[in-house]
């Protein structure tokens, strides 16, 4: 074969190339360039190479909000992958009630993130809301219920925000997966006579991993993410209880004005989502792939 | 094994059928015998399908019953009637090995495991699947998970019959021939009911002993392959077994003469007699391959003019047009017409009279 010596096919590269560097690789080489400086003003920065990387890498705060991300990261997981599974199986095949069912599911979804902290800040107020009214008119709690008022009630209530926000975007997923397996699959496993379990096991799961392969890495990539909600409801509080990593990060770049941490930790942050969104894709993959013995 | 019979069977999908054209059966009745080979032949949309499932209990009939063995199944699941299905596509269960595949009706079933290994051994040895027991069922070739569906059903050793819908539709020509003889062979071997749904008369014909066609959600004509050909019941069987399908002409009658726009065509006495008894739209129908065609004018010959001539290799489908009607004639490799004007002669056996659709009968 020929080799051409004037290639000019990679100008058709360079849209995307140029486009790429200016979303992606530009912005990122600027967070890479605070963080391995120390920048005092204008004109006046001092070369300290590794020196922030190391002070994150050792930083308490830094390594409990950590601990709490991934907390709450495998909480909504556990909770919305197999809740948007079983909303999905029961969710009717045709007819009004799916359509109906499709949209009642995707209200949460059309609402702005603002808006929702809003929404359930009101719903579990102790003096208004009708969650925190009516649970502590039943008196159960030792400690009357308020998001501030404790730990594990601000939790409770960002993992309920969570997972009404967020379970119908699964459940939508599971759906879609579900609809596209063909009705001989169903007709074969009743001739196997194969028990409802067995046709979850064998076809409906089977049959969903790439919808579930989806579901899993958005869900983990944005619970990671979380600001909006937290900030919403406590900023971080009571304490520091539900500070996770991208609100501890605000706090300490334009808090407290440490661009230099800031940039090391956000590379820190963005290396998580990254690997851990790796490991997850390849591990659904994979899955079952290999060869049994009998 | 069982005889199955199928008692005055209808089905509409329509919950509230009003009409004939609401129902995709219209009205079934027959028996398939224990051990045969049948063939479900039709064309796409005509309820080859619907019936099968009205047989593996997938369907419920809207009226009718279902007799395995003379027992009244029409309201059990198919899972309680022992029988199998293979479907157009194959359905495998993915993450499963091909023994795993094989063994799952009978765990399903709760049979002792020392059993399941020694039938799904057995089964993969007649389907020659031995090799691939061990792999993931779906990184195989098309003829193999075939193979891997049929197995499923072979393995429960109190299998009534297998049913068999399009099975064939994926697979590689050559790969055809090989799984056909192979069906064949298993039938041969363990003598089960077989029921194969196709709209291939090829498959249909080199398959079965006995050959069901429908048209519009009824059983046509039952028969033997040579029976269809040679006697097709129906018009539609006519037209569609057969390469070319049978030729079709509107005819009146007069006497033992079918008039065909004025042509005399000369009929047996008997299908005359019948003819005219019959009620209904007249037409006279012949196989391309017992039209007779003569370069020079013969005893009951009527003239016709030569439109084309196809080489078919093996044989030559000449098209002739008579009257104004089209009609073709499959001649042998060797006879070669060259004129443009030839006489066609009607073979009395080979000539055939229908009303409305159905052959003439007493």
């Amino acid at each position: 074969m020929e080799k051409w010596e004037n290639n000019r096919a990679w100008f058709l590269v360079l849209p995307v190339f140029v486009i790429v560097a200016f979303s992606a690789i530009i912005p990122l080489m600027t967070v890479v360039n605070y963080s391995i400086q120390d920048i005092f003003g204008p004109g006046n920065a001092v070369f300290v190479g590794m020196e922030w990387f190391k002070e994150m890498l050792t930083d308490k705060r830094l390594h409990d909000a950590l601990g709490r991300q991934f907390i709450f990261s495998g909480l909504v997981l556990l909770i919305e992958i197999p809740l948007g599974i079983l909303i999905a199986l029961a969710m009717p095949k045709k007819g009004w009630k799916a359509s109906a069912s499709l949209v009642t599911l995707a209200i949460p979804l059309l609402i702005p993130w603002n808006v929702i902290g809003t929404i359930w800040i009101i719903f579990t107020r102790p003096d208004i809301g009708l969650f925190g009214v009516g649970i502590n008119s039943l008196d159960l709690l030792d400690v009357p219920f308020d998001h501030t008022a404790r730990p594990s009630y601000a939790w409770v209530t960002l993992m309920a925000m969570e997972v009404w926000h967020w379970t119908p975007l699964v459940a939508l997923l599971c759906y879609a997966g579900l609809r596209a397996i063909p009705e001989a699959y169903y007709q074969a496993a009743r001739i196997d006579g194969a028990s409802s379990w067995a046709v979850f096991r064998y076809i409906q799961l089977p049959k969903m991993r790439g919808v579930l392969t989806i579901a899993v890495l958005l869900r983990w990539m944005d619970s990671f993410l979380i600001y909006a909600e937290p900030f919403a409801l406590t900023g971080g509080g009571p304490g520091n209880s539900t500070t996770f990593l991208s609100i501890y990060l605000v706090k300490l770049a334009t808090g407290q004005f440490d661009l230099g941490p800031a940039a090391a930790f956000s590379l820190i942050y963005f290396l998580i989502v990254l690997l851990f969104s790796f490991i997850f894709y390849q591990a659904l993959l994979n899955v079952g792939k290999g060869e049994k013995s009998v | 094994m069982a005889r199955i019979d199928m008692q005055e069977i209808a089905h509409s999908y329509v919950a509230q059928p009003e009409q004939e054209s609401d129902y995709a059966l219209k009205r079934i009745h027959n028996t398939w015998d224990d051990g045969g080979a049948y063939a479900l032949l039709g064309p796409s949309g005509c309820g080859k399908t619907t019936l099968l499932n009205v047989i593996s209990g997938l369907l419920t009939p809207s009226k009718g019953r279902v007799l395995y063995d003379g027992q009244d199944v029409t309201d059990l699941p198919p899972e309680k009637r022992n029988i199998a299905q293979v479907f157009q596509f194959p359905v495998l269960y993915d993450t499963m090995s091909v023994f795993d595949n094989l063994a799952f009706p009978l765990r399903n079933r709760r049979v002792a495991p020392d059993e399941v290994k020694r039938r799904v051994l057995e089964v993969a040895e007649i389907l020659d699947l031995t090799p691939f027991l061990k792999k993931k069922a779906a990184g195989l070739a098309a003829d193999a998970k075939q193979k891997i569906s049929l197995g499923r059903g072979l393995v429960r050793s109190d299998v009534a019959a297998i049913l068999f819908d399009e099975p064939l539709t994926v697979i590689d020509p050559q790969l055809k021939w090989d799984l056909r003889r192979k069906l064949k062979e298993i039938h041969e071997q363990l003598k089960l009911t077989m029921i194969y749904v196709t709209h291939d008369q090829v498959e249909a014909l080199t398959f079965a002993e006995q050959v069901l066609v429908m048209y519009e959600g009824e059983l046509v004509q039952i028969g033997t392959p040579q029976e269809l050909f040679e006697n097709p019941q129906h018009k539609f069987v006519g037209y569609f077994i057969g390469s070319p399908g049978m030729n079709f002409l509107p005819c009146t009658l007069d006497g033992n003469m079918a008039r065909v726009d004025g042509v005399g065509i000369p009929l047996d006495d008997k299908m005359a007699a019948m003819g005219q008894k019959a009620r209904g739209r007249l037409e006279l129908g012949i196989r391309p391959m017992g039209l007779e065609v003569h370069a020079e004018t013969v005893a009951g010959g009527v003239p016709a003019r030569v439109y084309t001539m196809e080489d078919q290799g093996s044989f030559k489908i000449l098209t002739v047009k008579l009257a104004g009607h089209t009609l073709r004639a499959r001649l042998p490799e060797d006879h070669s017409v060259t004129q443009t004007d030839v006489w066609l002669r009607f073979p009395p056996h080979w000539t055939k009279l229908f009303a409305d659709d159905r052959l003439v009968s007493e």
